[in-house]
């Protein structure tokens, strides 16, 4: 879905109705020509009216509330629930470990994924084996894969620090600091998401005219020099939406670092909240427990906006990347 | 066809990358097949042993899990969103593609903005709108909401547009064909490869869904598959075997449809990224 969002208008089909008929067959066609494709169209936005764009409207109005699941009264506190916010040590620090596992996944991630993408965008034999190798992790259950790579990570017997240790690296606890737990649940998202991204990325590749890269390679530039200065650039469009989609998915992180933490409380994100996520931040709120439903609401629409402002700054970023280059 | 060819280099690549992809999941298989001592073991087991029907046994009797349950409960879900996102998604893509009405594009830029909103953050609002309706803990509650997406809208816009014929939809409007006959008899049988790579996305994801059913199902006795596997791992004491044959069975459907259509969904995908 990237390259370019514009919509093409179609020549659709004439709404005369050439048959004659009865008065009241040909009022109900035209009724039937004139109705139709809002009745077809209807249920995605009425679905989305009440469960898409209502609840997330309606978070900024609960956020204004002191609103408790078994308080009857739910009064109007303004913008108290911002403040404490602001002021709330565990609430930056989910913000701080939530762009820590950001960064830490989505950049090896999409410059992995240009690289595969690079490498399946060659003459191969079994050319579908290879694009299915990479997706493969792709279609496995979030919670299967935090769980599995649970135990690869895990101190005493996980296969990853068995590995380091035929390196001559000690065992690493990796649920035991910030950095460590990090990494862990940032190699988990990387294994399921970079064979996506690497077919999207491909997908546009193959989009690029061969005659650009001949020209080039008459001008005596080499596969490097060409990777970087006609595929990159004319990439750009489809790294910008994989990095806004990226930004989405990877900032409402919630199913990985949760079940990377098992023991008494997970969703706090270990016994000192070193890999706790802002959505596990608002559901510790929301929910049980808690059931406090106005900070957790204060805590999604923080969420939300630093979703806008890291997507935005995300595509400045892109833009000049690909500009100089 | 591609300009360069690959050497030997390309093939060593790819293929551990391939192994990467691979190994996480032959493992969890590997363990699913031998008994809870397997992950003490130095070196781990690379191969697989006896152990699956011990291991079966005591995941479908495990008291927390419900596994049964949940395996049920995922089918009849993501069957449900499934089918209902096909057919809602033809119908409008069918409507926006070839039918002429007054805001069309509009509408359709609409969709695609609502493809980047990030719905997930009004998870607290719903879960409330949920206890109105008395639909918490209820199956309804995870599938409403999923019944049409955007995405599947807006992929069956896009195919429609190229695969479908004009001439053929003025034809049967000629013959005094209803909007909904024309879909069911021109319109549909055209759509099918699509909506087949629809119904399997859509599968797939709702199957591996697990924010909103860990929010809106909270009663341990009706879980998704993936609240099983949840309750599974969070136990006080982890049989990791038991856990691990878990994983694999609940994986098993995912892997199937992928080995059958992996080709169509690869397509797919790649489509879906150049097109839109």
């Amino acid at each position: 879905m990237a390259t370019s969002l514009e919509v093409r208008t179609q020549p659709g089909t004439p709404v005369s109705h050439r048959r004659p008929g009865s008065p009241r067959r040909h009022r109900l066609s035209r009724l039937d020509v004139r109705c139709s494709p809002y009745l077809y169209i209807a249920p995605f936005f009425v679905l989305f009216a009440v469960f898409g764009a209502y609840p997330l409207v309606y978070t900024l109005w609960v956020s204004l509330h002191e609103w408790d699941l078994l308080a009857r009264e739910h009064p109007f506190v303004g913008l108290a629930n911002y403040s404490a916010l602001m002021s709330d040590v565990d609430f930056w620090n989910s913000v701080y470990n939530t762009l820590g596992i950001f960064v830490l996944s989505t950049v090896p991630q999409l410059l992995l994924a240009l690289w595969l993408a690079n490498l399946l965008n060659r003459q191969l034999r079994a050319r579908t084996f290879f694009r299915m190798g990479v997706l493969i992790p792709n279609i496995t259950s979030t919670a299967a894969v935090a769980i599995v790579f649970g135990q690869l990570f895990s101190r005493d017997f996980g296969l990853v620090n068995w590995v380091l240790g035929l390196v001559g690296v000690g065992p690493i606890d990796w649920n035991a600091s910030k950095l460590s737990s990090w990494i862990a649940i940032s190699t988990m998202v990387d294994w399921r998401w970079t064979g996506y991204n690497a077919l999207i990325f491909l997908a546009a590749m193959q989009a690029i005219p061969r005659d650009l890269y001949e020209s080039a390679a008459i001008d005596g530039a080499r596969p490097a020099r060409q990777f970087w200065s006609i595929t990159v650039p004319l990439l750009r469009p489809t790294i910008v939406f994989c990095v806004i989609i990226s930004t989405i998915g990877g900032l409402q992180l919630f199913t990985e670092p949760l079940l990377f933490n098992s023991g008494t409380n997970p969703i706090r994100g270990g016994p000192l909240r070193e890999s706790q996520t802002m959505t596990m931040y608002m559901f510790e709120n929301a929910f049980a427990p808690n059931y406090n439903f106005g900070y957790g609401a204060a805590v999604a629409w923080m969420l939300f906006a630093l979703i806008v402002v890291v997507a935005i700054v995300n595509v400045l970023l892109v833009r000049r990347a690909a500009r100089s280059s | 066809m591609s300009l360069w060819k690959g050497t030997r280099l390309t093939y060593v690549a790819l293929l551990l990358a391939g192994v990467m992809s691979i190994f996480p999941i032959y493992w969890m298989f590997v363990v699913a097949t031998r008994s809870s001592d397997a992950m003490g073991e130095v070196p781990p087991p690379v191969t697989p042993g006896g152990n699956l029907p011990g291991n079966l046994d005591r995941l479908f009797s495990n008291a927390d899990a419900h596994f049964l349950t949940g395996m049920l409960n995922s089918a009849i879900v993501a069957g449900c969103v499934t089918l209902s996102v096909v057919f809602f998604s033809s119908l409008a893509g069918f409507a926006f593609a070839k039918l002429r009405f007054r805001g069309s594009n509009a509408l359709l830029l609409v969709i695609i903005a609502t493809m980047m909103v990030p719905t997930q953050l009004g998870v607290i609002p719903l879960y409330m709108l949920m206890t109105d309706l008395g639909w918490n803990d209820r199956l309804q509650a995870v599938i409403v909401p999923a019944l049409v997406t955007g995405f599947g809208v807006f992929m069956m816009r896009q195919y429609a547009a190229q695969a479908v014929s004009d001439e053929l939809i003025e034809a049967a409007r000629v013959d005094g064909c209803g909007t909904f006959r024309i879909f069911r008899s021109v319109v549909a049988p055209a759509l099918r490869p699509a909506a087949a790579v629809l119904g399997l996305l859509t599968f797939m994801t709702t199957w591996n869904d697990f924010l909103w059913p860990y929010a809106v199902l909270n009663d341990p006795e009706n879980p998704t598959v993936q609240l099983s596997l949840r309750a599974l791992s969070n136990g006080y004491y982890q049989d990791m075997s038991q856990v691990f044959t878990g994983t694999a069975i609940a994986t098993l459907p995912l892997l199937a449809v992928f080995v059958i259509f992996g080709r169509q969904i690869i397509g797919g995908i790649m489509e879906g990224a150049v097109k839109a």
